[in-house]
């Protein structure tokens, strides 16, 4: 049996979505391709390193006002201001990741939360470089006169280029991260995931491997945060409250963080659901809780640890039939 | 730059009236995190259902002129039976899960609440008139100070007094203690931890039903509280010592006064100065400053 080549199905069907012709289907397109950008680069610290981090809105946010900053401002081309976005984000990460390392657990997930707050607090009262609490509107969409030039992406509307730009640059970064987590690097940091104090003693620098895999991840997040930027038109504040961080954990949850398209597949369904949610009750947060809950309780492998429970389960066929479903007066020792 | 020894003291009493307030938010976040090691992001949304459960008992079951006192009392009473039911049919189970679920439930609270919220009392600001019996106001100083405020400020300590006699010196303390420390020897020698942990859970919600409650007479009520409240109750604790129930009465006090002398030196910097000052700390004694080192 050969396999389908999945990932790249979903790249082309990505890439046929302007042909539709609607506004709205690329609107929905771009942002799920961008957001789950966000959300794959926190994977990496969530299911690949098991770090908990409450606070990565701080690089999705100083990567849009990077971003953005330089394009409105300075008049800096798209991809220099984007590729800076990332490594103004690594660099922050890379700053208060020294610090957050050092700690575990929860007390990690609070030290990120906590340098969150400092850069929302930046970005919220800094008036004359970030626009304070109005944030920084008229973000310019990138100059694409060559795409315009281009024989069939010429007629597209500017929304629809910038959302193939989008796409082609998160596919990157998607494959860039897939070389990470396949490298040697990348298993030592599964090793740091499900035992540190064995990683150390096989002398692994467990904090030193924690440390990059931070910077990495704050790197991707400022990249989805410097397109998200340019998409929404504006960087506001909100951009790295504490709220924001919750985003990518959920649509990780949704997705599943123990595969790596979990994440994506996540803020794809986040984005979607929001859309249908709030077009017809302004109570989408209720809805989204209410959803979370669910999934904590009772799906806590998210909808790729439901589906590939699921497909083993039909792949290694149906049950004998004298035996029930489950036998736990069977594997229960004697109390 | 010179001020006046009397406005340079209304600004030290205004912050330290907000540092009660706070205390009173922040302690029941620090109790809770320090017995159950759960950081509860809804202790935010139940500061904010305690305020909107005060202007509706005003309303409807205490609309005689000294009815706040029972209003507030019945918030934060309701606020606790709401957290105890939260924790033992919900969260309980959670406990044994890493704390990213843990973490994520408490959001999804916050995020049904805040709607419930909305759904019940709207998004129009409400507010609460100051008890009569308080609505006066002293002149200490040159500065005016309403009965209120005082009283808040007399309820901060007392309250943190209260808490460190039980903690230190009752048995019921002794094994609030003990929980904190080591939950299974804790169970070994007999106390019913799961109970200890739902009632600290509930006096954690009362702490922050009571200030949300108080807090009316002197701030509108109005959407959004919740994450707000939150996250500086997060700072004062963090800054504290989180668990430790002194340490998060000192952040509470310098949250007030950075935040209050903060304005006269960089105006539009105060909120950035406190959150300087939190990085500081967990930079230089990441444990805050009066907490213990962990492990």
């Amino acid at each position: 049996m050969t396999r389908i080549p999945w990932t790249l199905v979903v790249f082309i069907a990505g890439l046929a979505v302007p042909f539709l012709g609607s506004r709205f289907y690329t609107f929905v397109a771009s942002d799920i391709v961008i957001v789950s950008l966000f959300a794959m680069s926190l994977n990496l610290l969530l299911g690949y390193t098991g770090l908990v981090s409450f606070g990565h809105a701080a690089y999705f946010g100083i990567g849009a006002y990077t971003c953005a900053l330089l394009m409105k401002s300075a008049n800096v081309p798209f991809l220099p201001s984007l590729l800076a976005a990332g490594l103004m984000a690594g660099a922050f990460a890379l700053l208060f990741g020294f610090f957050c390392v050092r700690l575990t657990r929860i007390y990690f997930a609070m030290l990120t939360l906590a340098f969150a707050q400092i850069v929302w607090a930046i970005c919220f009262k800094w008036n004359d470089v970030t626009g304070g609490e109005q944030g920084l509107p008229n973000v310019p969409y990138p100059d694409m006169a060559w795409m315009s030039a281009a024989p069939i992406l010429g007629n597209f509307r500017v929304g629809d280029q910038f959302y193939l730009s989008a796409l082609i640059i998160v596919a990157l970064c998607f494959a860039a991260l897939r070389r990470i987590v396949d490298s040697p690097f990348g298993r030592v940091l599964t090793v740091i995931r499900d035992n540190p104090e064995r990683a150390q003693f096989i002398g692994v620098n467990v904090r030193a491997y924690q440390l990059a895999a931070f910077v990495v991840a704050g790197f991707f997040a400022g990249i989805s945060g410097g397109l998200f930027g340019i998409f929404n038109r504006g960087v506001f504040p909100d951009f790295a409250f504490w709220t924001k961080s919750a985003e990518p954990l959920i649509m990780t949850i949704l997705g599943g963080m123990g595969s790596f398209w979990g994440p994506a597949v996540g803020a794809a369904a986040f984005i979607v659901l929001n859309q249908q949610i709030t077009s017809f009750t302004e109570y989408w947060p209720l809805t989204m809780g209410t959803v979370l809950i669910v999934l904590l309780f009772v799906f806590p492998g998210g909808i790729a640890g439901t589906l590939t429970g699921l497909l083993a389960r039909l792949r290694a066929g149906p049950k004998p039939a004298n035996a029930p479903a489950s036998t736990p007066q069977m594997v229960k020792p004697n109390a | 730059m010179m001020f006046e020894f009397s406005f340079l003291f209304g600004q030290f009493l205004g912050g330290l009236t907000a540092a009660m307030f706070l205390f009173l938010i922040a302690s029941g976040l620090s109790l809770i995190f320090g017995v159950l090691r759960v950081l509860n992001f809804a202790h935010g949304s139940f500061y904010m259902i305690g305020a909107y459960l005060a202007w509706q008992f005003v309303r409807s079951i205490a609309p005689t002129p000294e009815g706040f006192w029972l209003a507030a009392l019945a918030a934060a009473l309701s606020i606790a039976l709401l957290g105890g039911i939260l924790e033992r049919a919900l969260l309980r189970h959670l406990y044994s899960r890493e704390e990213l679920y843990q973490l994520l439930f408490t959001y999804a609270l916050v995020l049904i609440l805040g709607d419930m919220a909305k759904l019940a009392w709207g998004t129009q600001q409400l507010s609460v008139s100051r008890p009569p019996s308080l609505a006066g106001s002293s002149e200490v100083f040159g500065v005016t100070i309403p009965h209120y405020n005082m009283f808040i400020m007399l309820l901060g300590p007392l309250i943190a007094i209260g808490f460190w006699y039980i903690l230190q010196r009752t048995a019921l303390g002794r094994i609030v203690r003990a929980a904190a420390l080591d939950r299974e020897t804790l169970g070994a020698l007999g106390a019913n931890v799961g109970w200890v942990y739902t009632g600290m859970f509930m006096v954690g919600s009362f702490l922050a039903g009571l200030g949300g409650a108080l807090v009316t007479p002197i701030k509108s009520i109005v959407p959004g509280m919740d994450v707000d409240i939150i996250v500086e109750a997060f700072i004062v604790v963090v800054i504290g010592g989180l668990g430790s129930f002194w340490g998060t009465f000192l952040g509470a006090l310098i949250y007030g006064q950075v935040l209050s002398f903060g304005i006269l030196v960089f105006p539009r910097f105060s909120i950035f100065a406190v959150s300087v000052l939190m990085a500081a700390i967990l930079i230089v004694r990441p444990w805050g400053l009066l907490g213990r080192p962990l492990k």
